[in-house]
């Protein structure tokens, strides 16, 4: 893992210290509000529905198991004993004090943690595959090159005021689980002909109000050029980017106006102008960062690992879990393992400070002291002895972790929504509750299979609804909940926007319309589709058809 | 019928003018405003509040009054009003039992 050099931890100190002034000069009046707005935000520090909300950076999603264990006591004594992990792997405090907020970044500060660029309209915390430095399906661990983003864009001062807020997402395999198409900027690693690795660079893409998938406008980026390429880019959108309309100043809003095309030729004259200065890291600083990602000390181990392949065979409840909660490691005889936060009638992401520093503990005994956090709000360990499996399934089924849901119909993304948050519409959590409470039975959940229902509470789409295989969105209709549902939405490297089945439904109506969607589903499917293929080959008719049908 | 809310500066409580350049953590003791006189002058009464780091963004809401006292009557306020509709332990709505 990363750790701090002096200039982190100096740089990180300092912040801690500047903001406990500021919450003193607050608090005796020295400040006031409009005053002390913007700089509580450049820490994290928001005004939420029932009080103030923290939300403190997980860089890339890697935590450690001291991390963890300072989350859990943060949330502890300092908030109400739980955290929130959200869909850009942060994690949230939703009660804490103003004036406890200095001394929770400080003990923040002492396990290298911090809440910069959590907020305001800078390049925000970037993040990653949460099997990053694990899958099988990887080129290159994706962290590296968030990590030289992160040093490169905390405090750039050309970047950090920003025409609006700027999110960049990095994936070092071809299949994306880290949503990289729907971010500011993508970077996918791919190889070029001479099999040398680099970056697909793709922009514009974003959700919320105007959704778009984002473009590719440099199909191989060589490593080194990374810095140099990424800062063209914001160079070119903090030039062009609309400053007049807050609404219209995404950088998609800008590609869309002037077109992929004369953008990346904009990109391109900015860049060959800067190309071969020093924004681009020397080869021995990006090797120095590379060793702090080097694999932890994996033993050669078998392929093949009879314990567990017994145990799997003899207890069902594990094998389901294996089906959907296992995922394939690089290392043999290791595995992947997702830790559900998504148990039924769960609040999605939602994690207690004993569940934190139980992780805590199962990571240090079985990975390595490793842990990950999903943009799908689930934990993950990421590497696991398969010998070990068993064991620590049986360890997590008491603590709520073992939900056999990774990938289907109750492993849902919602927002906080209206039970939590000042912007939204309508409540979020308790739909999804309603959904897993719906879809309980275990064997029908593995019989409709990989199915992906995310939920926003307003039309800022932090619950990603757009790309939701089914997408539910809350708006408010003369002081009524009511709910949209798309079809149809993918956050994979074949990205898709949902499509609008109809008219919304009610609260007390969405779930039973959820229902009948997956029931069509049933009834039309071919052998083997999953239910976004059949949605893609059929198109939205069938579903439509039954739901407003008899109308 | 109007109440003021806002949030106290220290730990962000949602809070409610009440009689006396007081701030109650319940609506129920919230000072009443009717028409727009009224409430420009609760307004400004919250307004003094926040020169005194008392509490952070006041404003008006729509009340009604039920068995004397008043009610929030957007969905929004009255979830602010008691707490996180999914966490019943948490917030005021927890501290009534």
């Amino acid at each position: 893992m990363y750790r701090y050099d002096e200039f982190d931890a100096i740089l990180v100190g300092q912040r801690v210290a500047q903001f406990r002034d500021q919450v003193t000069r607050r608090l005796s009046g020295e400040l006031n509000e409009e005053e002390f707005r913007p700089l509580r935000l450049m820490n994290g520090l928001y005004l939420q529905l029932h009080a103030y909300m923290l939300r403190v950076a997980i860089p890339y999603g890697t935590l450690s198991s001291r991390q963890m264990r300072r989350l859990a006591d943060i949330a502890r004594r300092y908030d109400k004993g739980y955290g929130h992990f959200t869909t850009r792997q942060n994690i949230q405090y939703n009660w804490p004090a103003l004036s406890d907020v200095p001394d929770i970044l400080a003990e923040l500060a002492e396990v290298e943690m911090h809440a910069i660029q959590t907020s305001g309209n800078c390049i925000r915390n970037v993040t990653s595959d949460q099997y990053a430095g694990a899958a099988a399906d990887e080129i290159e661990d994706p962290r590296i090159y968030c990590e030289i983003i992160r040093q490169w864009s905390t405090f750039h001062p050309e970047f950090s005021f920003l025409p609006r807020k700027f999110k960049i997402a990095v994936t070092g395999a071809p299949n994306d689980r880290a949503a990289v198409r729907v971010h500011d900027i993508g970077l996918r690693m791919v190889r070029n002909d001479a099999g040398e690795p680099g970056f697909e660079v793709m922009v514009g893409g974003g959700l919320g109000r105007t959704p778009m998938i984002a473009k590719t406008i440099r199909p191989f980026l060589p490593k080194r050029h990374l810095l140099s390429y990424l800062e063209a880019i914001l160079r070119v959108y903090n030039m062009f980017g609309r400053r007049d309309n807050m609404y219209k100043a995404r950088i998609k809003i800008l590609i869309h106006e002037v077109g992929a095309e004369r953008f990346s030729q904009l990109v391109e004259e900015e860049w060959s102008h800067i190309k071969e200065t020093p924004v681009d890291l020397p080869a021995g600083e990006i090797e120095r960062i590379v060793a702090y990602f080097a694999p932890p000390a994996f033993e050669t181990l078998a392929a093949h690992v009879p314990e567990f392949e017994d145990s799997r065979r003899d207890d069902p409840a594990f094998r389901d879990w294996v089906k959907t909660n296992v995922f394939a490691h690089k290392q043999s005889g290791y595995a992947i393992v997702n830790l559900s936060l998504k148990p039924v009638d769960g609040i999605p992401g939602d994690a207690t400070a004993e569940q934190m520093d139980a992780v805590a503990d199962l990571a240090d005994w079985y990975s390595f002291g490793e842990i990950r956090v999903s943009h799908e709000q689930n934990l993950i360990l990421p590497h696991v002895k398969q010998a070990d499996l068993y064991e620590l399934w049986k360890a997590m089924v008491p603590l709520g972790l073992a939900t056999a849901n990774i990938g289907l119909a109750s492993d849902i993304i919602a927002c906080p929504g209206l039970d939590y948050c000042s912007l939204a519409n309508a409540r979020s959590i308790p739909v999804a509750q309603r959904i897993t409470r719906r879809f309980e039975d275990l064997r029908r959940l593995h019989d409709i299979g990989e199915l992906k229902i995310k939920i926003s509470g307003c039309i800022n789409a932090c619950g990603h609804h757009h790309v939701g295989h089914i997408g539910i969105l809350g708006v408010d209709k003369k002081g009524e909940e009511f709910y949209q549902i798309t079809l149809g939405g993918d956050a994979t490297e074949n990205a898709a926007l949902g499509t609008l089945v109809g008219p919304a439904f009610s609260y007390d109506t969405v779930v039973d319309a959820v229902e009948t969607i997956i029931d069509t589903y049933l009834q039309v499917r071919e052998d083997g589709e999953r239910f976004l293929d059949t949605v893609r080959r059929l198109g939205i008719h069938p579903f439509k058809e039954k739901l407003y049908g008899a109308h | 019928m109007q109440v003021v809310t806002a949030n106290r500066l220290d730990d962000g409580a949602v809070v409610y003018l009440a009689e006396n350049g007081a701030w109650s953590d319940r609506i129920a003791g919230g000072r009443l405003a009717e028409g727009k006189e009224d409430g420009a002058a609760l307004l400004a009464d919250a307004e003094t509040a926040v020169a005194e780091r008392k509490v952070v963004a006041p404003y008006l809401i729509d009340v009604v009054v039920e068995d004397g006292s008043p009610r929030a009557v957007r969905f929004k306020e009255r979830i602010r009003a008691s707490g996180p509709p999914v966490r019943p332990d948490l917030g005021k709505q927890a501290a009534r039992g």
